[in-house]
């Protein structure tokens, strides 16, 4: 198939079953360029196995990611990150002793130049706190130091660096796991904020989400997931939240709302194989 | 009270945080907390925490040269420092280990293994071979513990006293439980130094404060040292973070090896002697002296500098009890207690910041 122009992620036909268990069944997936994309379903829906697929944790059974109109298949978190793709996941991944420029550079730290780097392994920890706080400066993000262990920080202010890192590192996508899940009313909305702020960079944002509220906070566009599949994808402005609810939870079916997808979604057959084309025509 | 009054009260509640919401979001500001004095306390722990460790040896120094006459001259310092250094050099391995939340029950028995295989070859044969074989012998047993902890993912407890075990064993039936004498002087080396009257600063001392400052830059100055504080802190962190964790896991116990190695060679020096029946308690002295220097059995929090801290306390306490005319079993008995008061104040600090 052709994927579809303008979309910098897209999936189809994703599939992924742990024994008897079907965790995703033929899921299609797509995210315009510069757009918050917020994902929603109900526990068990299988937001989370979509996620993992996407970031390069899990490898589905069936199915074609693409980045870019690029066919991509990740095999580990690591290829996905390559490709441009930074997930902030729940458990938040800060190690909460190292200090914010620390956790910014874990994994990616940058040397000395000359023979300190080279031959003696020198981190260059300046540079690495002062392109820290560039990116704080840049993002709004206001910390006392950028030499403060994360776990002097609060629940709203981890989450902060945690998506300024995968900001700083992430080129196309940003895929943000419940980023409110712990948080309060003030550090919700400056969570929020953050995201449109990512937005503004030029990155496509994905926001898994349980709060409805957040999602139509900021969304540009909402995905709906029931059973292992996407359900709809809808706009906020079309859709009210009692009619994605209702979609959600299976009161009302998927074709009663107003379809907001971009691409022809996947064919819902039974031959399912790794590419696959999608032969379904678009949708009017 | 009525529903409606207490709906009355809800909104109420829901406004002041509209409005306590809307005056936050204009400043825009993620501001630090204000930390409470308790916090404070425990935050400036943190910040170094070296502090503790290094209040209890001048406390230490400062009480054994009030009680005795012996205790603080040059002479008697030098001597501390020449009977640190084998307990010193293997628990620079040992803090390394714990750092990411491991645990090594079998470096005394490691140390023991290399003293006896250096000794054997040497006695008599090449002292350079002998060397070298009785560093590859540590290394080899510690890279085995690494294996198993790293790739098999044993917890280490485990898997390092079935190496203990296996190792002590292995020694004796290597050695068929003799002991080796060492007349090479390479072998002991370390044992000797420059003189100044009565003061011996020996090359052991040297070697251990020249490992301690060589693992301290690896820690703090290298992108592995940023990494093995990380996995201590959360594998799982690290690991998402693109972390290889197998390998700096593996990395770390087969680099404890080496300083195990070292600890060999310092104990060649101390007693010229190879004996597979000896230092028996040398791996438990690594951890007091590790937990006494504040680094946390829980793993990413502590280093060398309060390892070396804690060494010289250990040993200190020892040498001064026994200046002081004190019985042994209450050196033991103060150490404990030590070891206690250590592990307490780091589940205090520890708390303090989870609150």
């Amino acid at each position: 198939m052709t994927p579809a122009a303008g979309l910098v992620m897209q999936a189809v036909g994703l599939s992924k079953r742990y024994g008897h268990i079907v965790a995703m069944e033929d899921a299609d997936f797509e995210l315009a360029q510069g757009e918050i994309l917020g994902v929603v379903g109900d526990n068990g829906a299988g937001k989370s196995t979509l996620t993992k697929a996407l970031a390069g944790a899990l490898l589905p059974d069936a199915g074609q990611v693409y980045v870019d109109g690029e066919p991509v298949r990740f095999s580990s978190p690591l290829d996905a990150r390559l490709a441009g793709i930074e997930t902030v996941y729940q458990e938040l991944a800060l190690a909460t002793q190292l200090d914010i420029a620390q956790n910014m550079f874990l994994g990616r730290e940058i040397r000395k130049p000359g023979m300190l780097g080279s031959v003696l392994r020198q981190l260059d920890k300046r540079r690495m706190r002062q392109q820290a706080a560039e990116q704080f400066h840049n993002l709004g993000i206001r910390v006392q130091s950028i030499r403060q262990a994360v776990e002097t920080l609060s629940g709203g202010q981890r989450q902060a660096v945690a998506v300024a890192r995968a900001v700083a590192w992430g080129r196309k996508v940003v895929i943000l796991d419940e980023p409110t899940a712990s948080l309060g009313v003030r550090e919700t909305r400056q969570v929020l904020d953050l995201v449109c702020r990512v937005r503004e960079h030029g990155l496509s944002v994905v926001l898994i989400s349980h709060s409805m509220a957040d999602v139509l906070a900021i969304a540009d566009r909402i995905h709906i997931h029931r059973l292992g599949r996407r359900a709809a994808i809808v706009s906020p402005k079309t859709t009210v939240m009692s009619d994605v609810v209702a979609v959600m939870t299976g009161a009302l079916p998927p074709d009663a709302v107003v379809s907001a997808a971009f691409a022809p979604a996947g064919t819902r057959g039974s031959d399912r194989t790794l590419t696959r084309a999608a032969t379904a025509a678009p949708r009017p | 009270m009525g529903a409606r009054a207490l709906l009355g009260q809800v909104m109420m509640r829901d406004r002041e945080l509209a409005v306590a919401t809307a005056a936050e979001l204009a400043s825009n500001e993620l501001a630090v907390a204000e930390a409470g004095s308790p916090r404070r306390l425990a935050l400036g722990l943190l910040a170094w925490p070296v502090t503790g460790p290094l209040i209890a040896l001048i406390v230490l120094f400062a009480v054994f040269s009030l009680t005795t006459s012996t205790f603080m001259n040059a002479r008697n310092l030098s001597l501390i420092a020449q009977q640190s250094v084998v307990i010193g050099t293997l628990a620079l391995g040992q803090a390394l280990v714990i750092l990411v939340s491991g645990i090594d029950l079998s470096n005394g028995a490691i140390m023991v293994l290399g003293t006896v295989v250096a000794g054997s070859i040497a006695s008599p044969g090449n002292v350079i071979l002998a060397l070298v074989l009785g560093f590859a012998a540590c290394v080899t047993a510690a890279s085995i513990n690494g294996l198993l902890v790293a790739r098999f993912r044993m917890p280490p407890f485990i898997a390092t006293l079935g190496m203990f075990a296996i190792i002590a064993a292995a020694a004796r039936l290597y050695s068929q439980s003799r002991s080796f004498p060492v007349t090479s002087d390479l072998l002991s080396i370390l044992g000797s130094g420059p003189e100044f009257g009565t003061v011996t600063i020996t090359y052991g001392t040297l070697a251990w404060v020249a490992l301690t400052l060589v693992l301290g830059y690896a820690l703090h100055q290298t992108a592995w040292g940023v990494r093995v504080y990380a996995i201590g802190n959360s594998p799982t962190a690290a690991r998402l973070n693109g972390v290889n964790v197998t390998r700096v896991v593996f990395s770390v116990y087969a680099l404890a090896g080496v300083f195990y190695a070292f600890a060999a060679w310092q104990a060649l020096g101390r007693t010229p002697i190879a004996d597979p029946s000896g230092y028996q308690t040398a791996n438990l002295d690594s951890i007091t002296a590790v937990v006494i220097g504040g680094t946390s059995l829980f793993g990413g929090r502590g280093g060398v500098a309060g390892t070396f801290i804690g060494t010289l306390i250990v040993l200190a306490l020892k040498n001064g009890l026994t200046q002081a005319g004190i019985d042994s079993l209450y050196q033991q008995i103060g150490t404990g207690a030590l070891v206690m008061l250590a592990v307490g104040a780091d589940q205090y600090v520890r708390r303090g910041y989870r609150a």
